[in-house]
C-alpha cells in the first residue's frame, strides 16, 4: 500500500524524468529490410535500446527483393523531400547518396566514441564521404566461406576440405564416384558471382582482386591472370549438378545439410540454415575459408546511412541511434541473431560459435596485414551498374558452352568500361 | 489529341448551353436537364482522361527525357544526347533480350492463335459436355502468371518434374531439360504462356463462331462446299475482327511478360531468357542505370508502335470505309 504522498512523489519523479529526457528526445524513422525472423528480432533489440534513451522509433520496414523494394521506396521519399532519418544502405551506394547531398555528417558522434580506433580502416572508408562519417556499420559478413558436410567427405575418401581450387577439382571425381554432388550451388547471377569472386581471390590473390574487382583496372580485367581465373571458374561447372538453374541459395545449403552434396561456397548467412537444422559447427558441418583464400577476407558490411534532418530533437535521436549501433550491447545481440560478426574488433567473442570466432580472428589479422577486401558480388566494391555488368558477363560465361576464357575476359573488360 | 478535341468540344458545348439558357429563360428547366445529360458523360470520363494523360502520356514523355540524360539511380538532367542508346545497342544482354522477345512473342502469338482456332472449331461441333470442357480450357486464364510460372518451373525441372517422372516409370532414356539449357530455356516460356492463354483465345473464337450467320453456311453446303472449304473460305474470313482482337491482346501479353519470366526462369540460366521488360526493370531499378533503362523502355515503345500503327491503320480504315 502506498500513501498518497508516496504516489505523488513517484508521479512527480516520473514526470520530471520524462521532462529531463524530453528536452532532447526526438524520433527516428528507420528504413530497413530486416523482416525475416532472426533479422526482425535483431532490429527489435535496437528499437528497445533507443526507446530506453527516451526517443521514439518509427519502424519503416520494407520487405522483399534483398532490399530492392526498400531502395525504391527510399528513392521516392528522398525525391519528394521527405527522407527517413536513417536507412539501410551499403557499399558505394553510400557515396552516391552523399554525393547527391542527402546525408548528414556524424563526425561528432564518431569522435566522441573513437570510431576510428574501433573500426578497421578499410571498413571505415566505406562509411566516409570526403573524410566525414555519413554512415554507421552494423555487422560484418564474411563471404569467402566454404561449408562442407564431413560425413560426405569421409564416405568419398576425402580427408579434409580442399585448400585450393585445383585440389577441389582434383578430389571432385572421388566425391562423384561415391554418389554425391561435389559442389552445391544455385544458378542465379549473384550466386555465380559469389563463387566467381572467391575464385578471383583464390587464384589471383588479394592484390589482383583489389585491382580487378575494386579498382576495375582494364588490364587486370582482360589480362592473363583473369583468363586463368575464368578457366578455373569454368572447370567448376561440372562439379555442380545439372538442375542448379534458378535454385535458391538456401536450397543448395539444404543439399549439404542433407548429405546430397559435399560442399557449398557461400557467405556466413548460410550458417543460419545449419543452425536452424540443429547442426553443430565442427561436428555436423565444417566451415573453412573458400579454397585458396586462407589469409584473405571478403567483407559484406550492412550499414545505416543517416539523412539530413532539421528538428533538434530528431537530430539528437539520430546521433544516439548512431552511437547505440556501435555499442557492445547491440553489436553482440544483433550479430548472435544474424550469424555475422561485430564490426568492432575490440569486443569479447565468448558467446559466439567457432565459425564466428575464426571469422573474427581473420577479420582482425587481415585488417592489419592486408587481405581484407570488399565483396564485389554483394555490392561493397563497385557501384551497382558496374556490379551488374560483371554479373552479366560472369553468369553468361558460366552457363554458355561456346565462350573461351579469353573471350570472356575481353567481354568483362568491355562491359565494365561501358557501365562506368 | 483525341482528349484535346474532347475537352474543346466540351467547352463549346457548355458555352452554347449557357447562351441558350440566357436567351430563353422559359425553357430553363428542360435546358438544364439536357445540359446535365449532355455534360454527364464528359464529367464522368474527365478524371479518367486526365489520369490517362498524366500517368501514361506524361510519363512516356518523362521517360523519353530521362533516356537522353545521364541519370543514375535518381533522375538528374545533364543531357548527353543519344549516348544511352549507343550503350544499349552495344550491350550483349539487350541483344539477347531483343532476340528473345522476337522468338517468344512470335511463337506465343502463332501457337496461341492456331491452337485457339482449332479448339474453338472442334468445340463448335455440337459435342456433349461442351460447357465443362470449355471451362477446363479456359481455367488457366484465371491463374496469375506467377502461379503458372512456379508450377511449370516444377514440372519442367529435370530433377523434380516430368523428366524424373518418366524416368521413374522406366523410360530411362527420356530427357527433357530445356529449363536448364541456356539455348532452349526461352521455349519453356512459350510452353507455359501458351498453356495459360490458348484457352482464352479459344473462348474468343468460339464466341465469334457462334456469331457467324448459319444461313450462309447452309447456302454453301447446298452449293456442295465441303466443311474444310466452308471453314477456310467463309467462316474464318468472317472471324477477321476476332483475329484482330486476339492478336492485339496476345501481343501485349507477350510484350509486358515479366512475372512469368521472373517465376519460371528468373531470366536464367545466365541471362538467356531475359526479355526487354525484365532488362528494363533490372537496369532502371536494381542497377541504378535509370537513363539506360529509360532508353530501353523507349526502344520497346518504338517497336510496339512500329508494329501496331500500320496494323491498326489498315484494320480501322477498312471499318470506316465499310
Amino acid at each position: 500500500m502506498l500513501t498518497t504522498f508516496a504516489k505523488r512523489t513517484i508521479l512527480a519523479t516520473a514526470i520530471s524524468g520524462l521532462l529531463s529526457t524530453g528536452a532532447l528526445a526526438g524520433s527516428v524513422e528507420v528504413l530497413h529490410y530486416w523482416t525475416s525472423g532472426g533479422e526482425a528480432k535483431s532490429a527489435a533489440v535496437l528499437k528497445d535500446l533507443l526507446e530506453k534513451e527516451g526517443h521514439e522509433w518509427k519502424d519503416f520496414a520494407v520487405a522483399g527483393g534483398g532490399g530492392e523494394s526498400a531502395m525504391t521506396v527510399l528513392k521516392s521519399r528522398a525525391v519528394s523531400g521527405n527522407p527517413p532519418s536513417a536507412a539501410q544502405i551499403k557499399g558505394p551506394d553510400i557515396q552516391e547518396w552523399a554525393d547527391l547531398g542527402f546525408l548528414t555528417e556524424l563526425d561528432q558522434v564518431a569522435g566522441n566514441n573513437n570510431w576510428d580506433q574501433q573500426l578497421p580502416q578499410v571498413v571505415a572508408n566505406v562509411m566516409k564521404y570526403d573524410g566525414h562519417y555519413v554512415a554507421v556499420p552494423v555487422n560484418v559478413h564474411r563471404v569467402n566461406w566454404i561449408w562442407a558436410n564431413p560425413e560426405v567427405l569421409k564416405q568419398a575418401g576425402v580427408d579434409e576440405v580442399p585448400s585450393s581450387w585445383e585440389e577441389l577439382i582434383a578430389v571432385a571425381p572421388k566425391i562423384k564416384a561415391a554418389g554425391f554432388i561435389p559442389l552445391a550451388h544455385g544458378g542465379q547471377a549473384w550466386q555465380d558471382a559469389t563463387l566467381f569472386e572467391a575464385v578471383v581471390l583464390g587464384v589471383g590473390g588479394a592484390d589482383f582482386y583489389q585491382k580487378a574487382m575494386v579498382e576495375t583496372d582494364a588490364d587486370a580485367l582482360s589480362g592473363d591472370t583473369m583468363v586463368k581465373v575464368l578457366d578455373t571458374f569454368k572447370r567448376l561447372r561440372p562439379l555442380i549438378d545439372d538442375d542448379a538453374a534458378g535454385r535458391e541459395w538456401n536450397i543448395a545449403t539444404a543439399m549439404v545439410i542433407n548429405g546430397k552434396a559435399a560442399m557449398q561456397v557461400m557467405g556466413d548467412w548460410a550458417k543460419g540454415e545449419f543452425t536452424a537444422a540443429g547442426k553443430i559447427p565442427g561436428k555436423d558441418y565444417v566451415c573453412a575459408p573458400a579454397p585458396g583464400t586462407q589469409n584473405t577476407f571478403t567483407f559484406n558490411v550492412d550499414s545505416f546511412a543517416m539523412f539530413e534532418v532539421s528538428d533538434a530533437g530528431d537530430k539528437q535521436a539520430q546521433a544516439d541511434l548512431a552511437r547505440l549501433i556501435l555499442e557492445p550491447t547491440f553489436q553482440e545481440a544483433f550479430n548472435l541473431n544474424k550469424g555475422s560478426i561485430p564490426v568492432r574488433t575490440d569486443l569479447p567473442m565468448d558467446k559466439f560459435d567457432s565459425c564466428a570466432k575464426m571469422s573474427m580472428n581473420d577479420f582482425i589479422s587481415t585488417s592489419k596485414q592486408g587481405g581484407l577486401v570488399p565483396s564485389m558480388a554483394h555490392g561493397m566494391a563497385v557501384p551497382s551498374a558496374v556490379q551488374g555488368a560483371i554479373y552479366d558477363t560472369v553468369t553468361n560465361f558460366f552457363n554458355s558452352d561456346d565462350m573461351t576464357p579469353e573471350q570472356a575476359a575481353e567481354k568483362l573488360a568491355k562491359a565494365v568500361r561501358a557501365a562506368i | 489529341m483525341a482528349a484535346h478535341e474532347m475537352t474543346q468540344s466540351a467547352a463549346t458545348a457548355s458555352i452554347s448551353d449557357d447562351a441558350t439558357a440566357g436567351t430563353e429563360p422559359v425553357r430553363r428547366g428542360v435546358g438544364f436537364g439536357e445540359r446535365v445529360q449532355r455534360l454527364l458523360p464528359k464529367l464522368v470520363l474527365g478524371p479518367t482522361m486526365l489520369t490517362t494523360l498524366l500517368f501514361i502520356y506524361g510519363y512516356v514523355i518523362w521517360t523519353g527525357v530521362l533516356s537522353v540524360t545521364k541519370s543514375r539511380f535518381l533522375p538528374q538532367y545533364d543531357f548527353v544526347g543519344l549516348l544511352q542508346y549507343e550503350k544499349l545497342l552495344d550491350n550483349d544482354r539487350w541483344g539477347v533480350a531483343s532476340l528473345n522477345i522476337v522468338i517468344f512473342g512470335g511463337l506465343f502469338i502463332l501457337i496461341c492463335l492456331g491452337l485457339g482456332v482449332l479448339m474453338a472449331i472442334l468445340l463448335d461441333q455440337k459435342i456433349r459436355a461442351e460447357g465443362s470442357i470449355r471451362t477446363i480450357f479456359l481455367y488457366p486464364m484465371a491463374l496469375s502468371f506467377i502461379v503458372t510460372g512456379t508450377a511449370w518451373k516444377w514440372i519442367l525441372n529435370p530433377g523434380l518434374g516430368l523428366e524424373k517422372l518418366l524416368q521413374d516409370w522406366g523410360f530411362e532414356q527420356f530427357t527433357f531439360d530445356w529449363l536448364v539449357d541456356p539455348d532452349m530455356a526461352i521455349y519453356t516460356l512459350v510452353i507455359a504462356a501458351v498453356w495459360q492463354s490458348s484457352g482464352f483465345v479459344m473462348a474468343l473464337f468460339l464466341a465469334g463462331l457462334r456469331g457467324v450467320d448459319n444461313s450462309i453456311v447452309k447456302a454453301a453446303q447446298l452449293d456442295g462446299a465441303s466443311m474444310p472449304t466452308i471453314y477456310r473460305r467463309i467462316i474464318l474470313p468472317h472471324l477477321r475482327p476476332v483475329f484482330f482482337s486476339a492478336f492485339i491482346i496476345l501481343s501485349h501479353i507477350a510484350i509486358k511478360s515479366f512475372d512469368l519470366v521472373m517465376a519460371l526462369t528468373g531470366g536464367g540460366p545466365g541471362y538467356s531468357t531475359d526479355l526487354p521488360a525484365t532488362f528494363m526493370y533490372t537496369t532502371a531499378f536494381s542497377r541504378g542505370q535509370m537513363a539506360l533503362g529509360s532508353a530501353s523502355a523507349m526502344l520497346m515503345l518504338g517497336v510496339v508502335l512500329a508494329i501496331l500503327i500500320p496494323y491498326l491503320y489498315s484494320e480501322l480504315r477498312g471499318k470506316n470505309n465499310g
